[in-house]
């Protein structure tokens, strides 16, 4: 086995007004031809590992390559074979299409020819042959997020980086995106792709690290990251805090996990979702209690957080909670009127209001009825 | 274990080659941005031309230049340096802008050369600064400029002019470096721009001026260019002010353009 990127140790510091640890030891190695998920909430350190790996940004320490090249001393080397699409769709608005694409050839020193022919084709493949000679004003977020991607494959790249490439994507947008990243891969191409939404990390990527706080607090393929959660989960929401008390005592038989409670909220992580279901509707009901909301999940980024730390998602980084929704449409097939009701992620975590991080962990729960 | 690729070693020759297409393609990116918004440009050029008219009609009455030179002779010399100068400003807002919208990103994960980004901003700019030169020269004549030197004389003057603002964008590229965003670029850019060109000689003779200004508004680099201009275009001790003048610009290259690359380099780190 190859790896077509290594990260060691990496640490960096963001010195200003607060000092951010944005990097703390962070190591994991990319295998030739698949994808790696970086996987985490805003402010984990995904992007900076991201820009040091691009050598964008200088490590305080630690090293790491890109195909054997040192990105701090060959960084000339490493950006003849990288591509890098970025959440902040690095394309300039008042360029078409077909001119910002040119540009990222030429910048990459492709002869003239074989510029305009990869462009034409890049174009074409990505559906936006019919845009090419429009201003990027006009595109819609989705053309955008895909000339960005054609930008960062203009020079055919052996690695290329996605950071958050979906976030803000509607769903067939997403899909779109998601079908060009798995022909990549087909074609030899090593991806390393950072997200906020487990089902895409368990979608694309092959071995997955989940980032929190500039650590690597798990590893693994995403089988066995939702195997170490359970399958699905169950939430019921009640009326108030006494009888979320005794859903409690009456969910507790489920196993093996345990039941976990916020506010009027009780979640639990069950093996057999529908099964689950069932035992636990009657349970509730020989116990009298009326839920006024019952839903089954796929794990979300927040339950991979609160069974890897303890803590809810999203720490310190709320600003963009709003736009973090860890959709996850798969759990709709899993039961009756599943994740519809967002609302209730939200009550659940502004009720807590523990470590003042409130905010980003309504963001991450409240996903479940899926983006706008 | 890692997979070494072969690392490609690059010619110095061809490296020089490479900077000044990636120069060209940064060049024509930006001047594309002036047929997208042309707006700007138009009002890039509203503006100096504004100048002359107010300066022609209103101040000239009441300006009497002590050499019996008619004013529009005399102030229109000093309006095309201010005028380039003021220009200076978008270089700093351009250079913020690409720096806020993530587009610098790109660039520096790019095989380009680093200088290239700043390079190409300079050289549209100067690009756009001929066309303000051409048409204002156009409504000087318009409102009676009467230049009395040489054709090549006047030629001169534009090349000492063009210079003068290259020379200035590179350090306005360093404010738009180090601005965190295109607003501010702007706003700390005008306090430096207005005691140069209003404590100047490019509109009015210094010698109505107190004696602690006037040293300042003799030698400060827009009174000289803008001197060396007047004496080129309308007759005067060219010599000295033309060799004060690109030494003050090659001065100014000398410094700001390392400078200027190194806020580039560094303001990500």
């Amino acid at each position: 086995m190859t790896h077509a990127i290594t990260a060691d140790d990496l640490r960096k510091v963001f010195r200003g007004r607060r000092e951010v640890r944005a990097l703390d030891g962070v190591s994991f190695a990319v295998e030739e031809a698949t994808v790696f998920g970086l996987l985490g909430p805003n402010g984990a350190g995904k992007t900076t590992a991201v820009r040091i790996l691009t050598t964008i940004l200088r490590p305080d320490s630690g090293t790491a390559r890109v195909l054997g090249h040192d990105v701090v001393h060959e960084p000339s080397v490493v950006r003849t074979l990288i591509g890098l699409a970025g959440q902040y769709a690095a394309v300039d608005e008042h360029l078409t299409g077909r001119e910002n694409l040119t540009m990222v050839g030429r910048l990459n020193h492709l002869g003239r020819t074989v510029v305009r022919d990869r462009v034409a084709a890049l174009l074409d493949e990505f559906g936006l042959t019919d845009a090419a000679d429009r201003p990027l004003k006009t595109y819609s977020g989705g053309m955008r997020r895909r000339l960005d991607l054609a930008a960062a494959l203009v020079a055919r790249p052996s690695v290329l980086f996605l950071d958050e490439p979906t976030t803000g994507l509607d769903p067939q947008s997403r899909n779109d995106l998601w079908e060009v990243i798995e022909t990549l891969v087909d074609n030899g191409t090593t991806v390393l792709l950072t997200t906020q939404y487990l089902e895409e990390a368990d979608r694309l990527a092959k071995m997955l690290a989940v980032v929190d706080q500039g650590r690597v607090i798990a590893e693994g393929t995403p089988a066995k990251l939702k195997a170490d959660l359970g399958a699905t989960v169950l939430e019921v929401g009640l009326h108030d805090h006494g009888d979320a008390d005794r859903t409690m005592a009456a969910l507790a038989a489920l196993g093996p996990h345990s039941p976990t409670r916020e506010g009027s909220l009780v979640e639990v992580t069950v093996d057999d979702g529908p099964r689950a279901a069932m035992t636990a509707l009657r349970a509730l009901d020989s116990e009298g209690i009326t839920p006024i909301h019952f839903t089954l999940r796929e794990p979300s980024l927040d339950d991979v957080f609160l069974a890897l730390t303890g803590r809810r998602a999203g720490g310190g980084a709320g600003q963009d909670g709003t736009e973090a929704g860890t959709g996850t449409e798969a759990g709709a097939g899993t039961g009756a009127g599943a994740g519809t009701e967002a609302g209730t992620g939200t009550e659940a975590g502004t009720g807590t209001g523990s470590e003042g991080s409130g905010q980003g962990a309504s963001a991450l729960g409240a996903g479940t009825g899926g983006r706008p | 274990m890692s997979v070494a690729t072969l690392a490609p070693r690059v010619h110095p020759a061809r490296r020089v080659a490479r900077a000044l297409g990636d120069t060209a393609t940064i060049t024509r990116r930006n001047l594309l941005h002036y047929t997208r918004v042309p707006i700007n440009l138009f009002f890039s050029l509203v503006q100096p031309v504004m100048f002359v008219l107010l300066f022609r009609y209103v101040f000239g009455g009441a300006i009497h230049p002590p050499s019996k030179v008619p004013y529009v002779d005399f102030l229109l010399p000093g309006v095309f340096v201010q005028t380039v100068a003021f220009g200076a400003v978008s270089t700093s807002i351009g250079l913020a802008e690409d720096l806020q919208q993530g587009l610098v990103e790109r660039f520096r994960a790019l095989p380009m050369a680093r200088a290239a980004v700043l390079a190409g901003r300079t050289s549209a700019d100067l690009c756009r600064n001929v066309v303000v030169v051409v048409i204002m020269t156009g409504v000087g004549f318009a409102v009676g400029f009467r230049p009395s030197g040489s054709a090549t004389a006047f030629l001169a003057a534009v090349g000492l002019i063009l210079l003068f603002a290259y020379a200035l964008s590179w350090g306005f590229a360093f404010i738009g470096l180090s601005a965190p965003n295109s607003e501010t670029a702007q706003v700390m850019s005008f306090p430096l721009l207005f005691p140069l060109t209003f404590a100047s000689s490019s509109f009015v003779p210094v010698q109505f001026m107190p004696g602690w200004l006037r040293g300042f508004a003799t030698y400060q680099p827009v009174s000289v260019t803008a001197t060396a201009c007047r004496d080129l275009m309308i007759g005067g001790p060219v010599a000295t002010w033309v060799v004060q003048s690109v030494l003050w610009t090659t001065g100014f290259l000398v410094v700001m353009i390392p400078l200027a690359v190194w806020r580039y380099r560094s303001s990500s780190r």
